[in-house]
Formats: structure tokens, sequence, C-alpha cells
């Protein structure tokens, strides 16, 4: 790598953008891997149309990957340093994600007459402006990947599917990396065919050389010094599946069975999908016919004895309304997780929102309280998964647990915990033949009933829908006993706020404006408030996960601070949730619903025009 | 143990009688109503089934039918509208051991709750169905069901209903149902030993009882069910014996061309051996299907018309399971979460 001036810096983006069928899901994650195994905190963000293969070469087929390496990363990054685009869709819809001055490198073979027609420009697309503006780098990526190809003896096709190692030869040569990570990858995934573990190697070791000859991009090298992360051993992580194994670690740790009946709905499949896989350990999975059918097994599972749980996202959790309304009912444990989307309705299936929050509240008929948590990272969804596991056997109610797609299908470190150093999980599991056992006797410091599971001997009882005789559990149209159990419903799941911990303030505690948000938006907001108070700005900023019940001392937070501002990606849910419980403490609002995380940028734009008012 | 039998048994120790299953909560359907009866042969059975008390749950939607699990002293679920197919997977795939029996209705079970039931079937858990078909949604006070007679008033059908009805059969065998059964509510000894033969059936069983509603349909089933006409509207199909039905067991079914016929018996020289023999384990459902749509001019089926062997849900579920585990490099949480690449800090 020749004596190249190496810039030093503490955290960088790189976008890999090409057509779906592009490979660059692929080369992200290669390059993330390579990144966190040579030392840099990473996170990952994949942003795909909802399309499998949309026509060849049009902005609605492009798929991206965003890669953010560092030294102490929060989320996967605003804007990009780095762009990598394979044909002229992808150059067209991601130049809006690179920064001024950014590295570009495209497939410039690709950038035919008609390719960039059907791309929507009506002129040459590197314009004057654009080449000054960015450090473009137009290589010609299939043709020497063709003629690798031709040299080993590979047909076109074989040797096309390779594009993507070229562009991420020229990445790791950008980002001074070597290649054997992802040498021992090829040579893991093509272990049969050392036919292609040759070419894909030779591919992306021409993309590298070939950087190597580039005397424009010479001086844009960049180092990303070692992250200083806790000692540990780590591994690289999805929200969707932290979720999972964290519904395993929870059955396991409970000594129960763990069954998930579900639905493939976007983006949540993934939860499914990974628990499919687990069979060895113990997790009972049951693809149902619907959204209602899931939810419903799972209650059924739940009432023989199951750490039971479903995985949706909106619409599905809209379906599973009236079934959540039961398990309130008839006061059983269960895990709903919503990793949400864009809506309403079908709404936008592959983009990240956080607007299901009013239904996981409130979108039940009746008083029907649950207990509501939300991860704030994809790797603390292990963690929530737990929690919300933990909350539900030991509570004896549904809790549900918003994720949402930005957390689901981006990546993060993990440091991976033993299961046995993680809190332990008591359900109130009713012992045979209690001759004092009644379905709906409660425990006087927590109201929670006792879990009694089909086939313990002397326990036979009935639940359902219908509302109970408080204890005794029979059918009861007594108005008194209705107002004494609608309250104890709501008593259970107020109390629970005994038993978590309470909210923190970050940042700056002292200072008069108070930054509030919730669930996925943490990456985002944590940087933004950190850079603020890095430049002199005081900002407080408290994150919540526990939302229902919220912590206790929530509002002696509020009455700290003379300005509040709560962000979230909605049209201002947590907000007034929020001022429904504390109207008397006037709180702004930030609101984004384009299906896009936050960027820090305009949320620093947002507080200082707060502080400056 | 040949691959279909039962994975758990569990058996009582003691001999239980109907009394040990009848629960202390008082039976609050109306006085006439066919449900009493199908209660009744319920109990009857239980205690031939041999399972401990705590071994049974009663899984139920919402109707008048789905009261059923208050009234009997074993676990039991009284769930939401239509959902009950659902709710029992979920019970049978977490606790394999139960024995778990299901009661709806016609709205219930083939309205609302239309696709769990088609796919509970499809799938083939171990579970016994029971479907009370009045033919009427009668806790809702007489709107018409997905089963009421074409043209029927009711009181959403102030003019006659133009939908089609269901035949709860056809539903059963196009879903690869292999066992279906057609009691009657009037015929209590006929409906035990259906739903004894329900229960010994391994797989998912479905019993679909022809059953009066006194307030909402009264005389619903009358045309067939009444005692002066019982014997000539309806052929009580058994296995391996001829189809032969008339209060002088005079008549017969046979075959001409593709169609079924009756025949009397001694008329233009027709026999016992012209008729056909029913064989409720035909795995094809054809015939099934023919001998289930029979009505008008043809006897009404009674009995088990369709009793086939198929490998069972739930046990493929456990060999799966057990199979997996066996192979599997995961034999703990910690091991899958230290799996793959990972690296120290």
């Amino acid at each position: 790598m020749s004596n190249n001036q190496v810039i030093k810096k503490d955290d960088l983006v790189v976008r890999f953008a090409g057509d779906s069928g592009d490979g660059m899901q692929l080369s992200g994650t290669l390059f993330s891997d390579a990144s966190a195994l040579t030392g840099n905190d990473i996170a990952t963000f994949p942003d795909y149309p909802a399309e499998i293969r949309a026509p060849h070469n049009t902005i609605a087929g492009v798929s991206g990957f965003q890669v953010h390496v560092g030294t102490h990363i929060y989320s996967s990054g605003d804007k990009c340093d780095i762009l990598v685009a394979m044909n002229p869709a992808s150059f067209k819809s991601n130049l809006k994600w690179a920064k001024k001055g950014a590295t570009i490198i495209v497939d410039i073979d690709t950038f035919t007459d008609e390719a960039i027609e059907k791309a929507g420009y009506t002129s040459n697309p590197f314009t004057d402006e654009l080449m000054l503006a960015y450090t473009i780098v137009q290589a010609p990526i299939s043709s020497f990947t063709k003629k690798i190809g031709q040299e080993k003896g590979v047909d076109n096709k074989t040797a096309d599917k390779c594009r993507n190692m070229f562009a991420l030869g020229i990445i790791f040569y950008l980002t001074h990396k070597t290649l054997d990570h992802t040498f021992a990858y090829l040579e893991r995934k093509f272990a049969k065919k050392p036919a292609l573990i040759d070419l894909n190697k030779a591919v992306l070791t021409e993309g590298y050389e070939y950087a190597d000859k580039l005397e424009l991009i010479h001086s844009k090298i960049v180092e990303v010094a070692h992250a200083d992360m806790p000692k540990g051993r780590y591994r690289n992580i999805t929200g969707n599946v932290a979720t999972a194994w964290g519904l395993l670690a929870a059955a396991e740790r409970a000594g129960l069975n763990l069954f998930l009946g579900s639905y493939p709905i976007t983006p949540a499949t993934d939860v499914m999908i990974e628990l499919a896989k687990h069979k060895a350990l113990g997790a009972r999975v049951f693809q149902a016919e619907d959204e209602i059918a899931g939810i419903c097994s799972a209650i059924g599972a739940s009432y023989a004895g199951a750490l039971a749980c479903t995985s949706t996202s909106g619409p599905g959790l809209s379906l599973k309304s009236e079934a959540l309304g039961l398990a309130v009912m008839t006061e059983l444990p269960l895990v709903v997780v919503d990793v949400q989307r864009g809506g309403p309705s079908t709404g936008l299936p592959t983009k990240t929102e956080q607007s299901d929050l009013n239904q996981a509240l409130f979108g039940r008929n009746g008083e029907a309280p649950c207990i509501v948590v939300a991860a704030s990272s994809s790797a603390n969804c292990f963690y929530w998964a737990y929690n919300a596991a933990k909350l539900a056997l030991e509570h004896m109610t549904p809790v549900i647990l918003l994720t949402d797609g930005y957390l689901g299908n981006g990546t993060q470190l993990f440091r991976i915990p033993k299961v046995a150093d993680l809190p332990a999980i008591n359900p109130p599991i009713a012992k045979a033949n209690d001759p004092d056992y009644m379905p709906y006797r409660r425990n006087p410091e927590t109201f929670v009933r006792q879990w009694a599971i089909p086939g313990t001997e002397g326990l036979r009882h009935r639940v359902g829908g219908l509302e109970k005789e408080d204890g005794k559990g029979s059918v009861s149209t007594d108005p008194e006993n209705h107002k004494k159990m609608v309250f104890n419903r709501q008593e259970k799941v107020n109390r629970v706020a005994n038993c978590i911990p309470e909210q923190e303030v970050m940042g700056n505690v002292d200072a008069d404006l108070l930054v509030i948000g919730w669930g996925g938006t943490a990456g985002a907001l944590t940087l933004a408030v950190e850079e603020m108070n890095n430049e002199g700005k005081k900002v407080a900023y408290t994150h919540f996960n526990y939302i229902s019940p919220l912590p206790k001392n929530t509002e002696d937070i509020l009455k700290k601070y003379k300005k509040i501002v709560v962000c979230e990606l909605n049209n201002g849910q947590f907000v007034n949730y929020l001022r429904m419980n504390y109207p008397q403490y006037p709180m702004q609002q930030y609101n984004k619903v384009m299906g896009l995380p936050f960027e820090v940028s305009e949320l620093k734009e947002m507080f200082n025009k707060i502080l400056g008012e | 143990m040949d691959h279909m039998e039962r994975h758990f048994v569990l058996e009582s120790d003691v001999e239980l009688t109907k009394a040990d299953f009848t629960s202390d909560q008082m039976v609050k359907w109306c006085p006439g109503c066919g449900d009493h009866a199908i209660l009744s042969s319920l109990l009857n059975v239980f205690p031939k089934t041999h399972h401990r008390k705590e071994n049974i749950c009663m899984v139920s939607g919402i109707g008048c039918s789905s009261r059923i699990p208050y009234y009997v002293d074993t676990y039991g679920f009284h769930s939401i509208h239509g959902r009950a197919c659902a709710i029992a997977s979920g019970v049978k795939i977490a606790n394999p051991s139960l024995s778990v029996w299901i009661n709806m209705g016609d709205g219930d079970s083939m309205a609302i709750g239309g696709n769990h039931l088609i796919h509970i079937v499809r799938r083939n858990l171990d579970v016994n169905i029971t479907i009370f078909n009045n033919e009427i949604y009668g806790l809702t006070k007489g709107q018409y069901s997905p089963t009421t007679k074409f043209g029927q008033i009711t009181k959403t059908s102030p003019y006659g209903t133009i939908d089609y009805p269901f035949n709860p059969a056809e539903l059963i065998m196009g879903a690869q149902g292999t066992f279906y059964a057609r009691a009657l509510d009037v015929n209590p000894k006929l409906t035990t030993d259906i739903m004894l033969q329900a229960a010994e059936h391994y797989g998912t069983s479905v019993v679909e009882v022809l059953q009066n509603c006194v307030i909402f349909n009264d005389k619903a089933h009358a045309a067939i069910t009444d005692r002066e006409v019982r014997d000539e509207k309806t052929i009580l199909l058994e296995h391996g014996k001829p189809m032969i039905f008339g209060k002088n067991r005079d008549k017969g079914i046979r075959f001409n061309g593709t169609k079924l016929e009756v025949v009397k018996l001694g008329e233009n020289g027709i026999t016992e051996k012209d008729l056909l023999v029913h064989d409720e384990t035909t795995e094809d459902t054809g015939i099934h299907m023919m001998l289930a749509r029979m009505k008008g001019d043809m006897p009404v089926a009674v009995g088990v018309i369709r009793s086939v062997k198929k490998k069972v849900y739930t046990q493929m579920f456990e060999e799966q399971m057990a199979e997996v585990k066996a192979s599997s490099k995961y034999k703990c949480v910690d091991d899958l979460l230290n799996s793959g690449d990972t690296w120290e800090v």
C-alpha cells in the first residue's frame, strides 16, 4: 500500500448502493464484519425496496446498505463519506446521502445511454459541478470483472455476479484494511466450489490493486481508530436476531418451553425465521394461518404453560387487538413483539417509524392495560426481549415489545452475555393440589394471580374472555365485581413500576433543555446531544424504554427543566401520552414521518433553535 | 408401537364416571336445547377415554355451545369468537400430553372462525372437534348462519337468505380431514358412540351434531330427525357394512353410473350384494364427499363417514424436535450466543 498519506478518523460512513441483484447487502456485510474483526465499533442499516426484484436499472430497484465504523458508534450514521453506486439509478437516488466532498465509486461500464435514461437523467449525470463537489471514481468494474472471468474460464454471467467484490476491494484500499477476513469468508462460503473462491479472490484483489494505481484517491485513504470497548467477547447482530435470542434465553432461564405463533410480515419475519432454526434449544415455532391465529395459538400455549410469544408489525398488531384483550382478561403471560414500520395500512413496509405506540397503549376494547416496553438499539433488543418475557411471566400479563425496522434490520456489535448472569425469572406457578388455589386470587403486593398449568393435579379451572368473579374466577356480571376487576387489572400493571429501575438523565443534567426520546431513536439522539454538549451547549437527555407503566420518577425529571422537547418518528404519540399523564409540564415536540431515522444534523439544528428561543 | 400411536398416554388410575366430569356450575342453556344432550354425550365419553380429569382441556369460542367448558370439570378455556381452533392449536403444541376438545357452533366455526377450522384440519393436529350445527346464530338471537338453509327467513334475512349454505363435511374433506362424522342431538346413544370413535381417532376428528335451537330455529332438522321420519330420512353408515336403511331396513344405496341412488331391496332382483359397503378408511375423499352430500330424495348420512390414518402434526413436531436436538451442536443458549464469528476484546 505504497507511501500514501493516511487520514486518521474516529468514524467513517460507507454506503453501498446498486441494483437489487448487485450484491450490495453482501458487500456491506463483509465490510462491516471485516471492520468489526479488526477492532472497530460498527452499526449497519440496510435500505432495500419492498419489491424483491424491481425492473433492472430503475430507481425502484435500488438496494442500499450503509455501514458506520468508528471508535464509538451509536447509529448507522447520517450521510456517507464513501458511496459505491453500481449503476446510474443507484447513483441518482443515493447522491443525496453523500457528504459534500465524499468519495464516490461508480461502475462506469453500466452508464450506458439506455441505463442513464432509465434512471431518469436527461443529460450526462457527471456534470462539471458534481465532479468538483465530489471525488468521483469512474471505475470500469464490469469490464475488469468480465476480463478476469474470461481468464478464469467462467461464463460472463458468473463473472458478473462478482462485480460487488471489485467494489469491495476498492473500499478496503480506501479504508486501509487488508483482504484477509474476506478471503477467509470466501473460503468458508465456497468450500465446495474452489473455482468460485479463486474467481472472487481474484476480483477482490484486482479492485484493491486498481485503487492502488489510482492517484485520484491516494489523498482519500482513511484509517478509523480502534474502538475502546469494554472487555468481553463480541459478535455482530441484527435487532431481529437479538430479539429472537433474548426470548430463547428467557425461556431457558425460566425453565419453560418457548412457543412462538406468528405469521410472516415485513419487517418482523426474521424473528420467526431465526427461532424456527432453534428446535434444538426447544423453540416451538408455529407458522399460523393468519395474524389472529398467531396470537391466539400463543395465548393457548401460554395457558398450557409455555413462554408464549407472537411477532408482528403494525397491521398485524391491529389484527391481534381482540385477542390481546383476551390475554389481558385471562391474565396470561404473553410477549407481543411489534417491529414497527411506516403506516397506516400497508404503508411503508420496509421503512422505519414509531407510529404503533398509540395502538400498543390503547388499541383494545374495554379497559385493557398492557405493559409496553421499547428496545433502543439493535443489540439491546436482546435484553428488552428478555426483559419483556420476564415481566410477562412474573406479572402474568401481556407485554408489548416495540422495536422497529431500523433496529430490527440494522446491526450492531453485541457483547455476549452468559445466560446464567441474566436476572432470574420466577413465574408464579401454582403448586399441585394447593387447597387454597383460586384462579383469580392475587398476590396482595403485586396483584399478580397464579399460573395453574393444565395437567397439574388438583388445579382444574376455566379461564375465558367473560368477566370473572374476583378470586374464584366464575363468570360474573355483578357491577361491583366488574368495577373491582377493572381496578385490579390496572393496578397490577401500575405496580410493575415498583419493580423497574428509575429513569436516568444523561448529557448535561443541569441544562435548561431536556431532550426526550423513546425506542429506536436513541442512537441519533445520543450523538446529537453529545455533540451539542461538546460544543459547549447545555442539553440534558432522557430516553424511555419503559413506556407503560412509566418509571416512577418521570415527573421528578420533567419538573426540573424549563424547556422540554420530545422527539419521535411519528406525529407526537409519546408526547401526547406524556401530556396526558403530566399535563402541568409544557412540552414541545419534534416529529419526522418519512420512513427514515433521525439525522444527527437535523436534531442539532432543532436543539439550537429551541435554545435560541 | 407403530408410528401412528400416541406419544403420551396419561391414564387415570381410578375408574371415573360421568359425575366425576360434571362441574359444579349451573347449566344455563334453554330448556329443550339440543346442547344438553351433546353435553351429556361428552360427559359419558370422557370416563371411557381413561384420561385423568387434569389431562383434558376444553377449548371453545363464543356462542351458546361455547359455554361447555364451564360445565365440564376439567381444564378449560372459553375464548373469543371464532378462535377456538387457533387457541387449541397452541395448547396442544405447547403441551402435547393434553387431550384437547374443541367445541364450536356453526357461526363460530365456519363464519368468523372458518379459516382456523380448515387449517387445523389440514394440519391434522391430534384434537377433537365438535360442531354444534343448529343453522342459526342463537346467542345473538336469530340471525342466519353459514349453514342456514337457502331462502330461510331470519332476523337478518326478512325476505329470505340469498346465501348458499356450507355443508360442513365438504369443508372438512376439502381440507383433507382425516375424520368426519355426523350425529344427531336427538339420538344421544349414537352421539356418544361417535364421540368415542372420534376420541380414539389419532388426528383431527370432527363431529358435526345436527342440533336443535328451540327458540330461534326450532325444528331446523325436524324433517330428518323426527322420530316418525328418522329411519326413512337418515342412514347410519357403519364401516364394513352394506348401506341399508328404512324402518323395515328394506332400502339401500348403490352406484348408478357416477351417481348414488336409493334402491329397494327385493325389487327388480336387487339384493344386499348390489349395495355399497361403507369403507370409512378410503383415502380418496370422493365417495365420502358424495355420501356426506346426500339429502332431499336421498337419506342424510349419519355415523362415521370418514376415518383415515395420516401422520399427525403434533407427532411430527415432536419427532422433528427430537431429531434436531440429537444432532445439533447447540445444547444451550450460551452455545448459540457464542456461535459463528465472535472475537475477544
